[in-house]
């Protein structure tokens, strides 16, 4: 069987739960193992992570050489570490720079490349996705015919199954070409966190939208009732309300949470684009003619700022 | 300055998007248009023309790779104050992958030294967001991509990058690609004096043997994925919507998220 190499969601050599979920898809097509690209003092702490979720080896790259720039040098570095181990597939968290990083790789390697995969399977021993294409209203399976399949999986593709691993930790040194430091990070301004959980990864989602008219406590208030993300329309990122990291849709985040909970928001095509394969979804909309009436599984016709405030209340009475 | 800036031409979103029986996206049945996350594209390149202390200084390139109808999306760059265009039509591209796709972009923009390389932040239709990155590989380019602000000075550039956990200023020196999302400013329609002037631009028409691309390489037959089906997704059930009459929908919805186990 070969290595599929599933590529570390982390932030400063804290796992994220997208990279559980990618070793458990990769364990049904091969023998999991891990490529953290971070800072090399927490590959062990990663590779303890790892290893509960069936990495056997436990590839770490220093980026001390490589975090100032741009995507090239972490493409770089995957491509020698293909090189040596010729694994069978590679997982990418399916972010921004996850895809710039596998459109590269493709390239560099000269392999079939396919994003967002929600699910994976195996054929034999060749990987088999499912991606969810058209706004959510097709799914599409495919498999990769050239080179090393590399797969961009979108978060909450799976369910974490532990696993005991290896988790050997592997250090690679890789050389990273002066092309590839091209497009230098100048200034970096880190977001506040919030507490609440990441927009991608929650199980609930409030959102609101135009309808909230810029008040958004009443979402807010209800997603913390919740243990929800906050997230928004366009239209409410536009108008800033939020910043653009809390947008929803096409040009913004796609979620598929347990349920989603739409605030003051019409329902466009391009925010369907983000949420419609949600398992649950609810709106309130003060105008019963608004499309995503179209989606719901239980709709509101009413105005939230006296909706949510009350469904909160009730929230927090039943929970107790 | 040479500026190139790739548009494609896309189904119409608002309109019902199939799949053919070859499971490639349908766009001739369709409506298409200039994918509209490429207007920004067009519109951040014109400003950098603006700016520029003569304009004359700058010229923008649309390149479209599609079929006959796609050359819409290159003519609406014209109107828009593109000063050329380019499009790439070969019965042999149907069917590309963004690693074809990005083949012929690569091919065609190496006719050419072009200083700068604009792309959309996505197809409206593919919606891989790789084909920027892509053609910075082919053409061993930095790239500074997903730009909610561009700024240039001389041959350099600076772009603000909104990521999930910071928001960066990424520089580079050019040549380089950049591409930029829907945040960076509104894109202008073509006004009626651009659009009349739009008629007499030039529009370059080349076939896959002019840019010396192998019909090999390109169209569904020799992508490097492979689609094995394709299902519509069953329509959701329609869900029940009531009033809210004086706190009864709040109190409805707090009813049906307890039966649904969610508090
Ligand atoms: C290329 C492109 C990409 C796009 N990408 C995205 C994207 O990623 N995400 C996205 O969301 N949009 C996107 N859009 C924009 C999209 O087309 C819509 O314009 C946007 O989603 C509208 O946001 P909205 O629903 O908040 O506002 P509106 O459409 O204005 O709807 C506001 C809703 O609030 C309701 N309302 C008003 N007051 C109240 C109240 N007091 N109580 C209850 N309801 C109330 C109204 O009835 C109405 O239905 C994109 C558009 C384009 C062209
Ligand atoms: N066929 C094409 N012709 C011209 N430009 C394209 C084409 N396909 C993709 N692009 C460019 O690449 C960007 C990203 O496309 P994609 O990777 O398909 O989401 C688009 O916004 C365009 O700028």
């Amino acid at each position: 069987m070969s290595q599929i190499l599933v590529v570390v969601d982390h932030a400063e050599g804290a796992v994220k739960k997208p990279t559980y979920e990618m070793l458990t898809l990769a364990a049904r097509v091969g023998e999991p193992s891990a490529v953290f690209i971070g800072p090399k003092d927490k590959g062990s702490e990663v590779a303890e992570a790892v290893k509960k979720y069936g990495a056997g080896t436990v590839y770490v790259v220093d980026d001390a050489e490589l975090k100032g720039y741009l995507v090239a040098p972490k493409a770089e570095a995957l491509q020698q570490i293909i090189e040596q181990v010729s694994p069978g597939a590679v997982l990418i968290a399916s972010s921004a720079e996850g895809k710039e990083i596998a459109g590269r790789l493709a390239i560099k390697t000269g392999s079939g490349l396919i994003t967002d995969a929600v699910d994976l399977e195996a054929d034999g021993d060749t990987p088999v996705t499912t991606q969810s294409v058209f706004a959510g209203s097709y799914t599409v399976k495919a498999k990769v015919t050239r080179g090393t399949p590399i797969i961009t999986v979108k978060p909450n593709s799976a369910t974490p199954q532990e696993a005991e691993g290896a988790g050997t930790v592997e250090e690679v040194s890789v050389t990273v070409s002066d092309a590839a430091k091209g497009a230098q990070i100048v200034a970096s301004q880190p977001r506040k966190a919030t507490g609440r959980p990441e927009l991608t990864e929650a199980a609930i989602v409030v959102s609101g939208g135009r309808g909230t008219g810029g008040k958004f406590e009443p979402v807010e208030d209800l997603a913390d009732a919740l243990g929800a993300a906050v997230g928004a329309s366009r239209a409410a990122v536009d108008s800033g309300w939020k910043p653009h990291s809390y947008q929803i849709g096409q040009t913004g985040k796609t979620v598929s949470p347990q349920l989603y909970i739409a605030a003051g928001i019409s329902g466009a095509i391009q925010h369907r684009a983000g949420m419609q394969t949600s398992k649950t979804i609810v709106a309130v909309n003060k105008d019963e003619e608004a499309p995503i009436f179209e989606l719901v599984d239980f709709g509101v016709v009413g105005d939230l700022h006296t909706v949510l405030p009350a469904v909160t209340e009730e929230v927090k009475q039943r929970k107790g | 300055m040479k500026i190139a800036v790739c548009v494609k031409y896309v189904p119409d979103a608002t309109g019902d998007r199939h799949f053919e029986d070859d499971k490639t996206v349908d766009r001739v049945g369709v409506d298409g248009l200039l994918s509209e996350l490429d207007e920004y594209a067009v519109e951040q390149a014109l400003q950098i023309k603006e700016k520029a202390e003569s304009a004359d200084d700058v010229e923008v390139t649309a390149i479209c790779v599609g079929p006959e109808a796609a050359v819409d999306a290159v003519r609406k760059a014209l109107q828009m104050g593109a000063d050329q265009g380019v499009h790439v039509v070969d019965d042999a591209i149907a069917g590309s992958d963004a690693i074809a796709t990005s083949l012929v972009l690569a091919k065609v923009i190496e006719k050419d030294a072009y200083d700068l390389v604009m792309c959309g932040m996505a197809s409206t239709d593919g919606s891989m967001s790789v084909v920027p990155a892509m053609l910075a590989e082919r053409l061993s380019l930095p790239q500074l991509t997903l730009a909610s602000k561009v700024e240039t000075q001389g041959d350099q550039v600076r772009i603000q990058r909104d990521g999930d956990v910071a928001t960066e200023v990424v520089g580079g020196t050019m040549p380089l690609v950049i591409s930029v999302t829907d945040q960076s400013g509104e894109a202008r329609y073509p006004s009626f004096k651009g659009i009349m002037a739009a008629k007499k631009k030039p529009l370059e028409t080349l076939s896959l043997s002019d840019l010396g691309v192998d019909a090999g390489d390109v169209g569904l037959s020799v992508a490097w994925t492979e689609v094995e089906e394709t299902t519509a997704r069953p329509p959701r059930e329609a869900g029940e919507i009531v009033k809210d009459e004086e706190g009864s929908g709040a109190k409805a919805l707090a009813d049906f998220l307890a039966a649904k186990k969610f508090i």
